[in-house]
């Protein structure tokens, strides 16, 4: 077992006028990881802490934090990693509610309003045909846990909460990218709007930290292409 | 204190409450619904669910057959109407997903692919890679976005039931972003809240599953049932617990002891396959209580290998190509990189047998209703009857589908007829519920909540573990009472109301204590060995038919140890007979072909 030495910040809205930091040591091995040892804290240390969790293998989305500045699962970042004082923060770009518990409203907000359901007018009863090429298209964007990390690496969500987002624009992506979908007309306004696609200004930190790899910054620059098109054709409209 | 009314409450987000909802919602239209969660629907545990959902599919496959599969696999505890239903709704339901948009892997021509899975004669499990209830909540969830019907209360925390006499008429919730009490009053309440794998140390649940809506209703007076019967998945990390899914022996991943041994071969599931040729109900492919209870003996035996101190045995998948590999199980590979630092395609997985899966629970009819008017109950929360003593992998996703519907549909039909509560009533409840509230915080000199659910967590372990005795189960239940008397003194420090962490902990311990005991008491009173519960006492290591042919109920009695009842199996078509894998099942099977014709 080694010492660590972690850095949290810590703010509790019912006494406190600023978020502060506070200084915990705890053990661990190589297979700690930094949410194994908030929950050593939280246990063994100082039951007030709170942070969100649950399923402890990268899937359920719920622990994010910043480590050092940058947005991580808590669940698969390892202390192993850190040979410094290591520093947990709430997700950067949101509303922090108590310590490492952060307002998640807008998030929800910008999935719900881009329309992530499949829309089309079948009415059969057999299974539609999806060829597993048809399925490559949208697969990887399908793969979101909405853990919400691309959006404190967005430097415009920070200066505009009202921006769709990476997370959403990329669902939305996945639902136009379905050869089952026939809904992209009306996800297409929502996706064209100054807080859509064209609010991205390409700097692809979403990309980098997200921890299911599904590239979040390339539905967001396909995304700006069919706006092109969309706005391209248009013109010609009468 | 604040007062929302709704017709109809389904607590829990998870695939059963979703699919609740939705089914509500498209039944009833008029009516309200409100989706009430300790977490946001998508962090719920049908997230963690890997491998498939089972439907019969291929032509060559029968409903008949996925019919024997679940009743000889549940050791004929499973009620067999519950499950002619069950095999008959199944596929419809996961045709429905696939068009609300579930991305299910494909075969080349665009049909639905479907897996091999343990004890399951064919091949009838559909997935979506090894993400599938991934895929099936987030699916959910999003279609849920389309019904302005329901409404969301995300981390809410149930307290209590509301009732009228019998009747139960809303519930009483914490609001856990202000620590306020609300009170919800509605016309029927569905519980999907799931499992109570927490209650044990070495799991492969999330941190929520705690058996809360297990403990609430049981404390009203529901029955829990056939709660001695708890899965132990037999691959779950060392240590973690984390699930590495049994769709890496359906791809064709095989289990070897310290030696290279493929010793399933030494438990009755033998004769050994050849590699890359995965044959079903046998070897790998045999059923999850089998597998635990050979690692057992393995163990015993010692012949198993050392992880950081934890006793495993190693899931070999290098046969399987790697391309393969990140098609069929990417998330394995994740797991298997992050969490034990394995490449499986060049280095067997060390695993284990982790608990897993809570095969009883509140019980309800076919319908999802228990015995208190206005109470439905569906998911892993819930005994519907479906699983017997032993659940087979891939029938619970789908036990969402078809049932969440089934509990949506009658808890709209219920409220559609029922007229609205007298609510002045509730008003003493509730405050009483209040007033209790209050008094939980203050200080503690030595225990703690932590403390407290690591000593329920290991009695668990050590008493109703994948084998027991009487000697063990009476030392646990002792151990549970004697926790239960600490959990009455036991006070809540952290006096925040915001996201306070320590009470919500403190409530679902509490809660996790009934469930525990309840479990410990059912296991007791089994005498004789079946599915998942194995005795090593003399003349109880094997199944008894003549004395346990029946369902265990367990009722809830304040301060004392549970009152326990039986309640008859519904045999149907199937009756009893020997439960047999490998080369036995092939056997069994013939001989059952030429005699059987009145299965469904």
């Amino acid at each position: 077992m080694t010492e660590y030495q972690l850095l949290v910040q810590r703010y509790d809205p019912e006494h406190d006028s600023k978020p502060q930091r506070q200084h915990y040591t705890v053990p661990g091995d190589h297979t700690t990881s930094v949410l194994d040892a908030l929950l050593y804290v939280q246990h063994q240390l100082d039951p007030t802490l709170g942070l969100r969790w649950s399923c402890r293998m990268a899937i359920c989305g719920s622990c994010g934090v910043m480590v050092n500045g940058i947005p991580k699962l808590g669940c698969k970042t390892f202390l192993r990693d850190y040979h410094t004082d290591i520093i947990i923060e709430p997700l950067a770009h949101f509303a922090v509610e108590k310590d490492l518990i952060v307002d998640m409203t807008q998030f929800l907000a910008h999935l719900s309003a881009i329309k992530p359901y499949l829309m089309n007018d079948y009415s059969g009863t057999a299974v539609h045909k999806q060829t597993p090429a048809q399925l490559a298209k949208y697969q990887q964007f399908s793969n979101c846990i909405n853990c919400g990390l691309c959006y404190s690496a967005c430097p415009q969500f920070g200066l505009n909460p009202e921006f769709l987002g990476p997370a959403a624009i990329t669902l939305a992506q996945r639902y136009n990218l379905d050869s089952r979908d026939n809904g992209k007309a009306a996800r297409m306004p929502q996706l064209n709007s100054k807080n859509g696609a064209w609010g991205c200004t390409f700097v692809g930190f979403c990309s980098d930290v997200c921890p299911k790899q599904l590239d979040p910054a390339a539905a967001v620059n396909q995304t700006k292409v069919e706006s092109a098109k969309d706005f391209i054709i248009s013109m010609f409209k009468p | 204190m604040q007062i929302l009314q709704t017709d109809i409450i389904v607590v829990g987000g998870g695939g059963a409450g979703l699919r609740a909802a939705i089914a509500a919602a498209e039944a009833a239209p008029q009516l309200s619904i409100t989706l009430l969660s300790k977490v946001y629907p998508m962090r719920s545990h049908t997230v963690a669910a890997e491998g498939g959902a089972a439907a019969v599919t291929l032509s060559s496959d029968s409903a008949a057959a996925h019919f024997h599969d679940t009743i000889s696999g549940g050791d004929w505890l499973a009620d067999q109407p519950v499950v002619e239903f069950f095999v008959k709704q199944a596929y419809n339901e996961l045709v429905q997903l696939e068009h609300w948009g579930c991305p299910w892997s494909r075969q080349q021509d665009g049909n639905v692919a479907v897996r091999r899975f343990g004890g399951m004669k064919t091949e009838r499990t559909w997935f979506a890679a090894d993400k599938t209830g991934f895929h099936i909540l987030h699916t959910l969830f999003q279609t849920s976005l389309k019904y302005p019907a329901i409404k969301r209360l995300d981390e809410y925390f149930v307290l209590d039931l509301l009732r009228l006499g019998e009747q139960v008429v809303g519930v009483l919730a914490l609001a856990l972003n202000s620590g306020e009490l609300v009170q919800i009053q509605a016309k029927s309440v569905i519980f999907a809240t799931g499992g109570a794998g927490r209650v044990f140390h070495y799991n492969t649940n999330g941190g929520i599953v705690t058996g809360d809506g297990m403990a609430l209703a049981y404390r009203h007076g529901v029955a829990l049932r056939d709660m001695e019967f708890m899965q132990y998945h037999p691959t779950g990390l060392p240590g973690s617990g984390i699930l590495i899914t049994e769709a890496c022996r359906g791809e064709g991943a095989v289990l070897l002891n310290k030696h290279g041994k493929r010793y399933l071969q030494d438990y009755g599931l033998g004769p050994e396959t050849p590699l890359g040729q995965p044959q079903n109900k046998q070897m790998e492919l045999g059923p999850r209580d089998k597998l635990s209870q050979a690692f057992w003996h393995e163990q015993q035996a010692g012949r198993c290998g050392d992880y950081n101190g934890h006793a495993v045995v190693y899931l070999d998948l290098r046969h399987l190509s790697r391309a393969h590999l990140q098609q069929r199980l990417p998330f394995i590979c994740e797991l298997a990189k992050a969490y034990v630092d394995i490449d499986p395609a060049l280095e067997a997985i060390p695993i284990r047998p982790a608990v897993h899966y809570t095969m009883g629970g509140i019980a309800t009819d076919i319908n999802c209703q228990t015995s208190l008017p206005g109470l439905y109950a569906v998911g892993e929360c819930a005994s519907v009857g479906l699983h017997g003593a032993n659940r087979l992998g891939s029938n619970s996703l789908t036990e969402l589908l078809v049932f969440g519907r089934v509990a949506g549909e009658q808890a709209a039909h219920y409220a559609s007829q029922c007229p609205p509560a007298d609510s002045k009533a509730l008003g003493v409840q509730s405050e009483m519920t209040q007033r209790w509230l209050n008094r939980r915080f203050g200080t503690n000199t030595t225990d703690s909540v932590a403390q407290l659910r690591r000593d329920m967590t290991l009695a668990m372990e050590q008493g109703c573990g994948i084998y027991r005795t009487g000697e063990g189960l009476a030392h646990c239940q002792q151990q549970l009472q004697a926790l239960q008397q600490r959990y009455q003194q036991l006070k809540v420090t952290d006096r925040s109301k915001v996201f306070n962490s320590e009470l919500m902990q403190y409530l679902e311990l509490g809660f996790g204590l009934d469930v525990a005991l309840a479990i410990c008491s059912a296991a007791m009173a089994r005498t004789e060995s079946r599915g998942a519960h194995q005795r090593l006492d003399s003349g109880m290591t094997t199944r008894n038919d003549a004395g346990f042919l029946c369902h265990s109920q367990l009722y809830y009695k304040a301060n004392s140890l549970p009152h326990l009842s039986w309640q008859a199996v519904q045999i149907s078509s199937l009756p009893p007979a020997l439960r047999s894998y490998g080369a036995d099942n092939a056997i069994a099977e013939n001989s059952t072909d030429s005699t059987q014709g009145t299965q469904p």
